[in-house]
């Protein structure tokens, strides 16, 4: 079984400030289900993208071979006519649409005249989601369905352009545990069939449990693949792959010195904006003065909910439960009034929800308490360049002058615009969610600096990740969110990844 | 990935003396300038280079005493829409019933002074209060129904015409008494008396200048105060010498036809008021913030259905002001009034610079686009050009300029 249908070598990929690939490299045998594991931002959905043709030839250095020839693509449509199908973590399906329409979208069953062969397409679909598994009437709209029955239309539409290699970013990051075991038995039969499959994945118990071969990818660089097909390969093995590195060297040093209680949430309870649901359930925690506290989860654990909601009811519906600031109960309705009670909240993501991206930094590092610079509703605008301009310097932003637009910075130099724009609010607890997404290295080590440089000022700050490494490596406490309730609270000292993702996923234990 | 801990920044501005950076001249000088806000800058050019092509193409009659007159008379309206209008597409949003709202304004106020003979004041403040209920009424659904802008103005384009008609029973009033004409086409002249030319314009105009040039002197001090790049000396003098000299060129020639227009007036102290509200106050940035970034802005604690109601209001407010001078100018209400005058004010906003998804553009840039489409419409109309070729050269222009837009933001895209 040493048959290589793809073969990608010394694949570089940058943008502007970062690379974001470096001398990849990776072989995809024939017929087998190879997994891509990496931290967030290692480069795993570049590479997928430098793959599929997103990124088009020329883009990258480096060659793709497809059964020992190279190949070229200068777009999706090229990889497609090879064989070559992505199925993205945000599914791409038209929500008024019928299934069978979605499955053959771009690619239409057409009888005489070019018109719509109806007939045709909804037999043909109807053949496709019994290969899939899937009961459903082809001619019913997509949003009827659920994620995971989504995640199979996906699928079936990959079927039906003869897919030879079928790359899954995440696929079951959004799913139950029963759609998760049933899409993972489905990708079996695929590689059965002789579907060759690449699947991106940070569930690691997935990986152990299906995978044939597992390429590890770290910043931006191939580390090790490893043949799972013996068995011997354990999660902990990936995750020494994964991280590589002494944890100790990269986060920064601390000296922990918690204060009084800043922030205290009690009996916080959110209901979900448009569904009959529960998001947040009865949580409590809280924080103190010159503390970093970690909220874990898994994706859909109500993390950036619970903030959201504590942020000025941000988010959700039905909002209940007590909130106070250095003891004091305070009412925060809206986001203004939760800023002038002393509590910022950096989103997770900083290019929809955190920043105006065609404004210049000035004008983003302002824009939450442009009161301060203000008499009488009038801008102090010299001030204001003075105020952009510190941001700047006490964050080391990469920018020519703070007259430059957001959207052309870096990540990373992003994100510390967001950081500052907080710190001009003079919060008195900082929520940080997943202030390090997408960011390299390096910029990495310098917000845990910033955060660092934070809570020696006596700030709190809580910090919501789904990088355990990260949570260990940074915070003094932790909670674990499971399904919305708090199901854990450890020091830093007795937590380690296995007993958090333990807390992570105890309630769906409960309900399953 | 070479910086595994926190680099000192090494190219920083130290605290460098005033005087020092008085003379720090650097990334100030006017061709990067002009490269580097070409968007905006270009829109300066265009227009230079279209009022000297109309000027040669009507011998210099374009730029004659009584054709500069006439021009700041026939579009004064539409620029007074346009202030609102960019305010609008700035924070994302459109308004296509400002037409009807002139026309309805106007109507209110013709029943007013013309059916009722209430004296000419009563007319302005009832058309004004007619612009910002109706603005409030859009605001309302924009803002706390949560309806896009483009089908509640559409509605409202159908229902202030149809009231209108409703209002002046189908048929135009007039005239207006000589109180309420002179709005629009009233004259401040003869106060010094006369010599040939009108002292009193030239007057104005020099106070005007002083005032810019100490309001820009001033603005250079604080920031050579707070230590910011500030252009070259006399770079800086021959700046206020240019708009000086422009500025009483043009009083100059209305001096020489019929002094200043009321007209004129009204609409300086617009632009000079909404310029700085947009640029300079908490107000105006959230406008922008919420027109970059809807998300961002609301989670930055913007109060974003406050903020879009009132430039509704706003909207409105001009509005019954552009009402009152197209009234005023036409010497009557009439049930058509104001057609088309929304598209207009948009293509005035579109072609002074504002992009198609808000969060850009400026009132002097839309003031600038309004007076490329005046400049153009009166130049082919001195030409004697026939109505349709002028559409038509309208059209491309507006297509052109958003094509422009939208060419540079590929650029900036790509530079990512």
């Amino acid at each position: 079984m040493n048959d290589v249908l793809l073969e990608m070598r010394g694949i570089t990929k940058r943008f502007p400030g970062v690379k974001a690939l470096e001398d990849v490299s990776l072989a995809v045998r024939r017929g087998e289900i190879h997994a891509i594991c990496g931290e967030n931002g290692a480069g795993k959905s570049t590479l997928m993208k430098v793959l599929s043709g997103v990124y088009p030839t020329g883009d990258y250095d480096g060659e793709i071979r497809l059964d020992g020839k190279p190949v070229h693509f200068g777009g999706i449509r090229d990889s497609e006519a090879v064989g070559i199908v992505i199925i993205h973590q945000e599914l791409a399906l038209v929500p008024y649409l019928s299934i069978a329409e979605n499955i053959f979208l771009g690619n239409e069953r057409r009888g005489r005249g070019g018109l719509i062969d109806w007939n045709r397409t909804n037999a043909e679909a109807r053949e496709l989601l019994t290969s899939v598994g899937l009961d459903e009437n082809p001619v019913s709209p997509v949003i009827q369905l659920g994620v995971g029955k989504q995640q199979l239309v996906e699928i079936a539409k990959a079927l039906s352009k003869d897919v030879r290699l079928l790359i899954l970013d995440e696929p079951t990051a959004a799913l139950n545990d029963v759609d998760s075991a049933h899409l993972l038995n489905l990708l079996r039969q695929l590689r059965d069939r002789g579907i060759t499959c690449i699947m991106i994945s940070h569930k690691l118990s997935e990986i152990t449990a299906i995978a044939d071969s597992t390429t590890v990818i770290r910043d931006g660089r191939t580390v090790e693949t490893l043949d799972m097909t013996s068995g011997e390969v354990t999660q902990e093995r990936i995750i020494r792959g994964m991280v590589g590195r002494d944890l100790d060297s990269f986060y920064p040093d601390r000296v922990s010195e918690p204060g009084p209680e800043v922030l205290r949430i009690e009996d916080w309870t959110v209901w979900h904006p448009v569904q009959q649901r529960l998001v947040v359930d009865g949580a409590s925690l809280t924080v103190r003065a010159g503390e970093v506290v970690g909220i874990a989860g898994l994706m859909g654990a109500g993390r950036t909910e619970l903030a959201m909601s504590v942020f000025g009811r941000a988010y959700g519906r039905n909002i209940s439960g007590r909130l106070y600031v250095h003891g004091k109960e305070v009412r925060a309705r809206t986001v203004a009034e939760a800023i002038s009670n002393g509590i910022a909240y950096a989103t997770e993501d900083r290019k929809r929800y955190g920043l105006n991206l065609i404004a210049d930094v000035r004008a983003n590092v302002s824009a939450a308490a442009l009161g301060k610079l203000a008499r009488a509703g009038w801008i102090n605008g010299n001030e204001e360049i003075k105020v952009a301009e510190q941001g700047r310097r006490e964050m080391n932003i990469k920018t020519r002058t703070v007259l430059d637009t957001v959207g052309t910075l870096s990540g990373g130099n992003q994100q510390k615009v967001v950081l500052s724009k907080w710190l001009f609010t003079d919060p008195e607890v900082l929520i940080l969610d997943e202030p390090t997404r997408g960011i390299d290295v390096g910029a990495k080590f310098e917000i845990y600096t910033i955060i660092n440089r934070l809570v020696a000022q006596g700030k709190a700050v809580i910090v919501i990740s789904s990088e355990l490494p990260e949570l260990l490596g940074m915070c003094d406490r932790i909670y674990t969110l499971s399904a919305g309730r708090i199901t854990g609270e450890l020091p830093v000292g007795q937590a380690t990844q296995e007993n958090l993702m333990a807390l992570m996923t105890k309630e769906k234990e409960l309900a399953g | 990935m070479t910086s595994t801990k926190p680099s000192v920044p090494t190219e920083q501005p130290s605290a460098e003396s005033a005087s020092a950076a008085a003379l720090h001249v650097g990334s100030s000088d006017p061709l990067t300038l002009i490269m580097r806000n070409l968007r905006q800058s270009g829109i300066y050019i265009a227009f230079v280079v279209i009022v000297a092509l109309f000027a040669f193409l009507t011998k210099g009659v374009l730029l004659s005493p009584g054709n500069i007159t006439n021009i700041v008379l026939q579009y004064s309206y539409i620029l007074v829409l346009a202030i609102g209008m960019v305010i609008l597409i700035i924070a994302g949003h459109i308004d296509l019933s400002v037409g009807s709202i002139v026309a309805l304004t106007g109507a209110v106020s013709a029943v007013l002074v013309v059916q009722h003979g209430q004296p000419w004041w009563v007319g302005v403040v009832a058309a004004v209060a007619v612009g910002i209920a109706v603005g409030a009424w859009h605001g309302f659904w924009v803002a706390y129904v949560g309806m896009p802008a483009f089908i509640v103005t559409l509605a409202g384009m159908l229902l202030f015409r149809g009231l209108t008609l409703r209002v002046l029973d189908n048929v135009s009033l007039s005239p207006f008494p000589a109180g309420y004409q002179k709005v629009a086409s009233g004259f401040l002249n003869g106060l010094l008396g006369g010599h040939g030319y009108d002292a009193f314009t030239l007057l104005i105009a020099a106070i005007a200048v002083a005032g810019y040039a100490v309001s820009v002197f001033r603005t250079r001090l604080a920031r050579i105060r707070y230590e910011q790049p500030v252009e070259s000396f006399p770079l800086f003098v021959t700046r206020v010498l240019v708009v000086a000299a422009v500025v009483m060129y043009f009083a100059w020639q209305l001096a020489h036809a019929r002094g200043l227009p009321i007209v004129l007036i009204i609409l300086a102290v617009l632009v000079i008021a909404y310029g700085l509200m947009t640029n300079n106050t908490v107000f105006g940035r959230q406008v922008y913030a919420i027109g970059g970034n809807l998300s961002a802005a609301m989670l930055s604690g913007v109060k974003v259905r406050k903020v879009n109601f009132w430039i509704f209001v706003n909207m409105g407010f001009l509005a019954g002001i552009a009402g009152v001078i197209y009234s005023s100018r036409s010497n009557g209400a009439q049930p058509a009034a104001g057609n088309m005058f929304e598209l207009d004010a948009i293509a005035a906003a579109f072609i002074g610079g504002a992009a198609v998804a808000g969060g850009v553009g400026t009132v002097v840039g839309a003031m600038v686009g309004g007076l490329i489409m005046a400049v153009m419409s009166n130049g082919m109309q001195l030409m004697g050009v026939d109505q349709s070729t002028q559409s038509v050269v309208k059209g491309l222009v507006l297509l052109l300029a958003v094509a422009f837009d939208i060419y540079n933001k590929r650029r900036a895209g790509a530079a990512r």
